[in-house]
């Protein structure tokens, strides 16, 4: 009996060490449901740092604006906790979009490209900046910085290739009258 | 064993493997195929979209104002998936804008818009010798030639025929089914170019390199399938006719259909060694090789709530109405146009959309042909779907799931295996729209993997920003440690030197090192050597009772002064002025005007001083 103990034992620890989970595996699973956008609209000077404090209870879990309804009841599903409405002290949920530089009007000052936080501004000091589209997260950290404002948020536009399909909505008729 | 090998192999000569489900809906047919394929007249404009297929927008080769040619190049394929676009007749190329297109959104997207010079004029055509040329070259000049899948799914031939060895292609399956109602183009093609759609499959088997060719055609086109018997009947091709039944064009039900082969849902028809055309688009094959013609046009049937339904050969950009009034016009009550068959197909946007590689059939829609549809009622669970399922789903939880917005769980079901045939809806006894809400959770969940990509790749750029503004931060602080280091090690060296100098003796310094006993050594012997030099020089200069020839005094005052000077020091018994007199005199003078203004400084405190006592 105790041999078996001892065994088990020490299996236990032998798989306690070779299968150590590095880092909080609840950080990584509650970053994988924020949207990334490093807004700082939280509170926090990115979405890691806010999922840090989430998961450390510091933080609610209705702060995130970006990541929407959607995002809040994702990780109320993950954390066990009740649904709430998001915090309006944080912002409100926008129609997702992107910087962009009025580019005859940027004086190639760099503030905004020190602002980014994923490195989507392209360009040099005393040189025109241009925002990298396809990378921007729409954080709208750059807009404040700007010492001449030319950077405004676009919207994005439907297309035929970012078009989806409508839910059905169907025409509900009286089939008999009272 | 042997005999049920044997028996596999009888019923994969003869048989037809039926899949489960299919509907029958009604045929609608007969009314297109009453005259032979028609031509139209050039239209007014040509609007070619370049959202034409599947895979990447192609790059614009044209400018506004240029001059084209019928067939010339004015878009190239950009990336691995996608496909050119040719001009369809000559004219002047009058914009690049937004336009209208027929897509399922009704939103606008880039078009070109040539303006016909009526002269049709076709650029020098170069057919090939296919058969000739190296297999490889000839596969990637398809690139250029725009031909893609035409019986709907507009995927670039070029990637379905690349012969890179690894295909492995046996069996070559040419999808003549065509299952959907309405939809009569491939039928009237085989029936009239029966011939031309056999040197298309040819060259299609040559470079796939595939042993067997099947035809499958569905038992309402004898006509067709008779015309395709008497084309192949010199050839190794297998003209099959498989039982009506919808979707049995879908290509993985084909294949089911003639082989038996179930492909699995992860795998794709090339992976077991079969391919699937069109035959729209191998006789493109056979124009683009033996005419050098690329694809520019193509065989669409205009049928429904017309005057004369009828299939005609329209230029890829020809404008909707234009088809319209060629089949007679649209018939009182037509309400909209339906792009494809009434199972696939969608509504166009309007009528002023062009017609693009994808249209084989375009239906004028009324209220008596399509009844608007009774209101959805709930399901009930009756499962008559997964009954009508080609592909063996269970629809009733797909729509559950759909409805729901629980994509996860529609993923499990496997909603990206539907091909949205229709054939659930079609049965369903509730009416409820069960492949609107497939479309709709599809791209639901595109969208969402979309931003789920987006998220991962700012997380990646945002951790790299960190790393970044962490490294340099380190790299800055290394830097400052490094100068702030080397400026110690030069004051400490400084020092040494000067306790060197002031010492004048190297045993102090034996334990610095034997850099600074040598350096001191060295100086030391220059020092000696200097004064040597100079006590010479002073010896020198006794003897021969000469000032040093490096002084020069010019000044007749000065030189009278030294002279007085010398008297004055000889009189008291000592020695002619030394070489510095000059600067030693200055510096007297100095001194004297010193010492005067400092006793003025205390006679003028010292006054000051007695005032206040006597004040």
């Amino acid at each position: 009996m105790i041999g078996l103990a001892l065994l088990l034992g020490a299996a236990l620890g032998y798989a306690a060490l070779k299968f150590k989970v590095e880092g909080d595996p609840l950080i990584a699973r509650i970053d994988a449901i924020l949207p990334q956008t490093q807004c700082g609209q939280c509170g926090f000077p990115g979405c890691k740092p806010y999922a840090t404090a989430i998961a450390e209870g510091r933080a609610d879990i209705n702060q995130c604006p970006p990541g929407g309804d959607a995002g809040v009841r994702a990780l109320a599903d993950l954390m066990g906790m009740e649904y709430k409405p998001l915090n309006a002290e944080n912002g409100v949920e926008k129609p997702k979009a992107v910087a962009f530089i009025d580019e005859p009007v940027c004086i190639g000052c760099t503030l905004c490209i020190q602002a980014c936080p994923v490195d989507a501004i392209l360009g040099a000091a005393k040189h025109m900046h241009t925002i990298i589209t396809s990378e921007c997260t729409g954080c709208e950290l750059c807009v404040a910085p700007c010492p001449v404002d030319c950077i405004t948020m676009v919207p994005i536009a439907e297309t035929p290739d970012n078009w989806k399909w409508r839910y059905p909505v169907i025409p509900i008729k009286p089939t008999f009258t009272l | 064993m042997n005999a049920l090998v044997n028996f596999t192999g009888l019923l994969k000569k003869t048989g037809i493997f039926k899949f489960n489900g299919g509907v029958h809906p009604p045929e609608n047919k007969a009314q297109s195929t009453q005259l032979p394929i028609g031509q139209l007249a050039l239209p007014e404009k040509i609007v070619l979209p370049l959202r034409q297929h599947v895979g990447n927008i192609p790059k614009i080769k044209v400018a506004v104002g240029e001059q084209v040619l019928k067939g010339q190049l004015i878009a190239e394929a950009e990336g691995a998936v996608s496909a050119a676009i040719h001009a369809t007749t000559s004219g002047t190329v009058s914009a690049i804008e937004d336009a209208i297109i027929p897509h399922p959104s009704g939103l606008p997207d880039r078009c070109i818009t040539i303006k016909p010079d009526g002269k049709d004029e076709w650029i020098e055509k170069k057919p090939q010798d296919w058969k000739s040329t190296d297999r490889k070259s000839v596969v990637a000049s398809l690139r250029l030639s725009g031909i893609v899948g035409l019986g709907g799914a507009t995927f670039p031939t070029h990637i379905k025929l690349r012969s890179d060895g690894k295909s492995g292609v046996h069996t070559l399956i040419i999808n003549a089914a065509e299952c959907e109602p309405y939809i009569t183009c491939d039928d009237l093609l085989m029936r009239e170019r029966a011939d031309e759609i056999v040197k298309g499959i040819e060259i299609a088997q040559y470079l796939l390199g595939a042993e067997r060719v099947l035809i499958g055609i569905e038992d309402n086109k004898r006509e067709a399938a008779a015309s395709m018997r008497a084309a192949t009947a010199n050839t190794t091709m297998q003209v099959i006719v498989v039982p009506t039944l919808y979707p049995s064009g879908d290509a993985r039900r084909l294949v089911h259909l003639v082989l038996g082969t179930e492909i699995p849902h992860d795998k794709r028809t090339t992976e077991m060694g079969l391919q699937v055309f069109n035959v729209a688009t191998v006789l493109a094959l056979y124009r683009y090789f033996e005419h050098g013609e690329p694809s520019i046009n193509r065989i669409v049937s205009m049928t429904g709530n017309v005057n004369k339904p009828q299939n005609f050969e329209v230029l890829f950009g020809t404008p909707l109405q234009h088809l319209v009034a060629a089949a007679g016009g649209a018939k009182a009550e037509t309400t909209h146009y339906i792009m494809g068959g009434p199972m696939m197909g969608f509504d166009l946007p309007s009528e002023n959309v062009p017609i693009t590689k994808a249209a084989n059939c375009v239906i004028a829609a009324s209220p008596t042909l399509f009844e608007p549809p009774p209101p959805a009622m709930p399901c009930i669970r009756c499962a008559r779907c997964a009954d009508a399922c080609p592909v063996n789903l269970q629809p009733q939880e797909l729509y559950w799931f759909a409805k729901a917005d629980n994509f996860e769980k529609a993923n499990d079901y496997k909603l990206f295996d539907c091909i949205e045939c229709g054939a659930c809806s079609y049965v369903c006894p509730s009416n409820i729209p069960l492949v609107q809400y497939y479309r709709y959770a599809k791209s639901e969940i595109i969208a969402i993997d979309k931003a789920h990509e987006a998220a991962n790749l700012a997380r990646e750029r945002n951790d790299f920003r960190l790393a970044r503004i962490e490294r340099e931060k380190l790299e800055r602080a290394q830097k400052h440690a490094e100068r702030a280091a080397a400026q110690k090690e030069e004051a400490a060296k400084k020092a040494s030197e000067n306790l060197n100098n002031d010492a004048l003796e190297p045993n102090i310094h034996a334990g610095s090192g034997n850099v600074v006993l040598d350096a001191a050594t060295a100086k030391k012997a220059a020092i000696a050597a200097a004064i040597e030099r100079a006590k010479a020089a002073k010896a020198a200069a006794a003897q021969t009772g000469d000032a040093p020839k490096n002084v020069v005094v010019s000044d007749e005052n000065v030189k009278k002064e030294i002279a007085e000077i010398d008297a004055r020091r000889q009189s008291v018994g000592l020695e002619k002025l030394p070489v510095d007199a000059g600067i030693d005199k200055e510096k007297q003078a100095k001194i004297a005007a010193a010492i005067e203004r400092a006793k003025a400084a205390k006679a003028a405190a010292e006054a000051a001083k007695q005032i206040e006592k006597n004040s």
